[in-house]
């Protein structure tokens, strides 16, 4: 008799155990993945898998190769080498009846309304969702019946969403969702991200909002120069690149300041960043050499801070 | 292939041209308007053919028989005279092409002015001196008139414009709209789709013949109300062509989307390959006694067929099996381009 037992997710959402060890079979893998233009390598021998239920953050910044990746893996763009299997095989014929998109920048037919484009596309798959529960989630029926070239921004996205889920996909990719959103329309998007994955989809979702990426994702791969560079939870990653805390000074009056051997820093235009793993050591020297601590701040490591480390801090365009 | 996928591309595009008012209008008007123009210009008796420049005249416009010029030519038709007040003026116009003779007001013995390379004055000088001739001088001739009904020049005309229209119409209707698709992306997310190649293809096609045949009708009408036009032929027989005429153009237009992102050099393209088949079709003018090599040449355009055919039925009162050639000569283009286009087209390329 099998006994299921219920673990609570991050999230709160229940998964049983049946569910948590098909979770720990990769959906997808990708294996050694290449594409180059010419003389040129966009991706560069690229390997991760994608456990099903889970949601991946491909973070780089720009022209590290994300969207060549993720659209290698969509079937948009064919690799030059490597190899990707879904559910442990080739991506067959099925492949697009089973994945959703939305993509960093696309057009849809003119003069169609909302609603007859998620027709239009609903028609072209063999599985299809729900319009009306659809509808309900990505919060279209304000402008359903507008045509989809008259709607804002935050509204395109969530109808972009809405045509990527349009044929229950069992792996959805975002690339870049909430770039150009506003706060709000970038917070309600997440909102509906959050109930996809609550729905047991597996996203892949590429993004430069850090906070994007430590809020929806469970697995984090960053990208750089077409590789990727590290890998694992955001946890994970803070822990072992960013570990301790990070003490911010204003940068006035810090001429004599002398750091301890022990800890990282790095002078900024306007204030001073300490990464120590010994908050009260570092603080007793800062006070022991009469630094003003009246504006301090400390906070703890985030992703951006594992992202700059990595990636580095010159512009890249 | 999957019909539903066809029917339901096939339902959005038109949804696409029956919304774009400016587009659908322009598509309507653009060939109505030039018919009419055109029976306007050349279905009256005021229609003129040359220009003569005579002076001195106070006034520009003249009336011919206050002219003092020889009788005969001053009543020639196709004829307009224009005054000029002084001979400078009148010779300025003849060097600047803007009259095609120049007759000097007064008794004989007349004066009279041409430029030596212009072709219309080399005919109204012919015209000028045969009218000084008496008619007991003249050579003896019989005059005959062709029998039968009158194929007045807009019966003509009429089929050249609307295969034209289908022409710029399938050709940039497909040719620039699919790769406008492809810049923005709309080609893309269609392939993320379980839609193939093939059904998208199709769908445009069909789309598009549907619009081409659809608009042929409502302009055919339009004008025949107008202008009452005779169809020596079988008006099915017609439709047929013009079918045959508008999957031949279609597929063309798809072998010119097949490829490409820029659609600043599609239209170059297009343009390339649509104004040298507008000449050399004989929507506009006969090709009758031009050089071997350009009626050769003529031969490689769909819509060459496609109104020879046409007038064929339409003036001659062809049948089927008159137009036979023409029909095959259209179907094996359709079958080239389509097997070009769709070997060459790329969703994101």
């Amino acid at each position: 008799m099998l006994v299921e037992i219920l673990v609570i997710g991050k999230l709160g959402n229940t998964i049983t155990k049946t569910q948590r060890q098909k979770n720990m079979t990769p959906l997808l893998e990708v294996k050694n993945l290449t594409k180059n233009y010419g003389r040129f390598t966009a991706v560069d021998r690229v390997s991760f898998g994608i456990r099903q239920g889970t949601c991946l953050g491909l973070l780089g910044p720009n022209g590290a190769g994300k969207t060549t990746t993720i659209e290698v893996i969509e079937d948009i763009i064919p690799p030059t080498s490597g190899e990707i299997l879904y559910r442990g095989q080739p991506r067959g014929d099925s492949y697009r009846d089973k994945i959703g998109i939305l993509f960093q920048q696309t057009a849809l037919l003119s003069f169609l309304t909302v609603y007859e484009t998620m027709q239009t596309f609903k028609s072209l798959y063999h599985d299809c969702a729900d319009m009306q529960k659809l509808i309900d989630m990505c919060q279209l029926t304000d402008f359903l019946h507008q045509y989809n070239d008259r709607i804002s921004g935050g509204q395109r996205q969530r109808f972009m969403l809405a045509l990527a889920l349009i044929n229950q996909p069992d792996l959805v990719f975002l690339d870049e969702p909430s770039t150009g959103l506003d706060p709000q329309a970038r917070r309600n998007l997440w909102d509906i991200v959050e109930a996809i994955k609550a729905e047991g989809r597996t996203l892949v979702l590429t993004t430069h909002n850090m906070e994007e990426a430590q809020q929806l994702c469970d697995e984090i791969a960053i990208m750089d120069y077409g590789r990727v560079i590290a890998t694992g939870t955001p946890e994970e990653l803070i822990r072992r690149h960013c570990g301790g805390v990070t003490v911010v000074l204003p940068s006035r009056n810090l001429d004599a300041l002398k750091f301890r051997p022990s800890d990282r820093h790095q002078l900024l235009q306007n204030r001073v960043e300490i990464m120590t793993d010994d908050l009260n050591g570092c603080v007793t020297e800062l006070i022991a050499q009469n630094i003003n601590l009246e504006d301090m701040t400390v906070r703890s490591p985030n992703l951006e801070d594992v992202f700059l480390k990595l990636t580095g801090r010159h512009l890249r365009e | 292939m999957q019909f539903k996928r066809l029917w339901t591309l096939f339902v959005a595009r038109n949804r696409e041209f029956f919304r774009d008012r400016a587009a659908f209008g322009w598509n309507f008007m653009f060939p109505f308007l030039i018919v009419a123009g055109f029976g306007i210009i050349f279905g009256g008796d005021r229609y003129t053919e040359f220009k003569v420049g005579v002076f001195p005249v106070e006034t520009e416009s003249v009336t011919v028989n206050m002219l003092e010029i020889p009788e005969r030519f001053a009543r020639t038709n196709y004829i307009q005279f224009v005054g000029f007040a002084t001979a400078d003026e009148a010779f300025n116009k003849l060097r600047n092409h803007k009259v095609d003779f120049l007759v000097q007001l007064g008794p004989s013995p007349h004066n009279y002015w041409l430029n030596e390379t212009a072709p219309k004055g080399y005919i109204l000088e012919k015209i000028f001196r045969d009218s000084l001739i008496p008619k007991e001088l003249s050579l003896p001739v019989i005059r005959h008139e062709v029998s039968g009904r009158e194929v007045r020049y807009i019966d003509w005309l009429f089929p050249g414009i609307l295969a034209m229209n289908m022409m710029f119409s399938a050709l940039w209707g497909v040719g620039y709209v699919v790769v406008r698709y492809r810049k923005n992306g709309v080609l893309k997310r269609l392939k993320a789709t379980p839609l193939t190649a093939l059904e998208y293809l199709s769908a445009q096609m069909l789309s598009r013949i549907f619009l081409l045949m659809f608009t042929l009708t409502v302009v055919w009408i339009g004008c025949d109300l107008i202008f009452s036009f005779h169809v020596e032929g079988s008006y099915a027989n017609l439709a047929l062509v013009f079918l045959f005429g508008s999957l031949s153009l279609t597929s063309l237009g798809l072998v010119l989307a097949s490829r490409g992102t820029s659609e600043e050099f599609a239209t170059g393209v297009l343009n390339f390959i649509s104004w040298p088949m507008m000449f050399l079709s004989e929507v506009w003018f006969s090709l009758e006694g031009a050089p071997g090599w350009v009626r050769g040449f003529a031969e490689i355009f769909p819509l060459t067929h496609l109104l020879r055919a046409v007038r064929k039925i339409m003036n001659d009162g062809a049948g089927l099996f008159d137009v036979g050639p023409e029909l095959m000569i259209l179907a094996l283009m359709t079958v080239g381009c389509l097997a070009i286009g769709a070997s060459l087209f790329s969703w994101n390329r």
